[in-house]
């Protein structure tokens, strides 16, 4: 990794001249990005928990279908994104060019996919009355609009960030201009909106479903 | 690069038993959403549903499982320590309201 290992110039990690944690710099970078972002959306889901707790009559208004369907098959379209990013990780280290691109771009259209069933969910939501300042099941909750968009709206751009993240590494690794650590560091990011979605799913949607 | 060749890195078969473990952990939760499971006790399986998902994430797909012990001491601790803080302000005063009489 740094020049002065392989030169044999070996210090002690308190000097500054080893690696304690023997990764590059750009996936401790990237790790310390998803440390801050872990706690934006904690922030944002406790904020969630906190006004649904004190509030009693907070609507669930998700039936079987189509919401919970449709959030269902998201949760499976993003749970196998991760699946082929993972392999694409594991070609890209074998120097499997062909293979990492195949991965990445399957990669890319499950995120795709996503972003694009969930847009539909929107639009049958925004159909109904909702808004980020009003629901039409109970309108005497008005942050209940405010929950859910701004937490599925964080998360959605999220993973249409990663999509062009994921084009961009996946055009630099065909061209040879970045290397296997790039597409593991980028990996490291879809896996983290994955996470994210593993809580916001319960949360948002389980916890929603019309108990009728 | 880095010290990771000397130990295993997870195989094609692994990740794809991780992978099957989050869908029936996924399964379960929805099923639970089906049946409508009382909603304290569905918060709670939920929520640990959910930990051990994101746990599983973290460990193979994020390979948090193959680096270094101490980026993980220096990763989670912190990080869970934080969101603990934000648990303790937060909680007590949300279950304050749900407990006056009116509810």
């Amino acid at each position: 990794m740094s020049g002065a290992e392989s030169e044999g110039i070996l210090e002690t990690p308190w000097s500054g001249g080893a690696s304690p944690y023997s990764v590059s710099s750009i996936k401790f970078g990237m790790w310390l990005f998803i440390m801050s972002d872990t706690l934006t959306f904690s922030a944002l889901l406790i904020s969630y928990a906190y006004v649904r707790m004190s509030t009693p009559d907070w609507p669930r208004p998700f039936e079987i279908w189509p919401a919970i369907a449709k959030s269902s098959l998201m949760t499976l379209v993003l749970l196998s994104s991760s699946l082929t990013m993972v392999l694409g990780v594991a070609a890209a280290r074998r120097g499997d060019v062909k293979k990492t691109v195949r991965f990445l771009i399957a990669t890319i259209l499950c995120g795709i996919a996503f972003v694009v069933i969930h847009a539909t969910e929107w639009v049958t939501l925004i159909g109904e009355g909702a808004t980020p300042w009003t629901n039409p099941w109970n309108p005497s909750v008005p942050l209940f609009g405010g929950a859910f968009f701004g937490l599925t709206g964080l998360h959605m751009l999220h993973v249409t960030i990663g999509v062009g993240y994921l084009a961009v590494i996946c055009w630099g690794f065909s061209k040879g201009k970045w290397t296997a650590e790039h597409v593991e560091v980028s990996g490291l990011y879809w896996h983290f909106v994955d996470l994210v979605w593993m809580f916001i799913f319960p949360m948002l949607y389980l916890l929603s479903v019309n108990p009728k | 690069m880095h010290a990771n060749s000397d130990h295993s890195e997870g195989s094609t078969k692994l990740f794809f038993m991780v992978w099957g473990w989050l869908l029936l952990l996924t399964a379960l939760e929805i099923f639970l959403a089906y049946e409508r499971v009382e909603v304290h006790l569905m918060i709670t399986i939920l929520v640990g549903l959910s930990l051990i998902k994101s746990a599983l994430i973290m460990a193979y797909f994020m390979h948090l499982k193959f680096e270094r012990l101490g980026l993980v001491l220096t990763i989670i601790p912190a990080t869970v320590f934080c969101i603990c803080m934000m648990l303790l302000v937060f909680f007590p005063d949300s279950l304050r309201l749900t407990h006056l009489p009116q509810y």
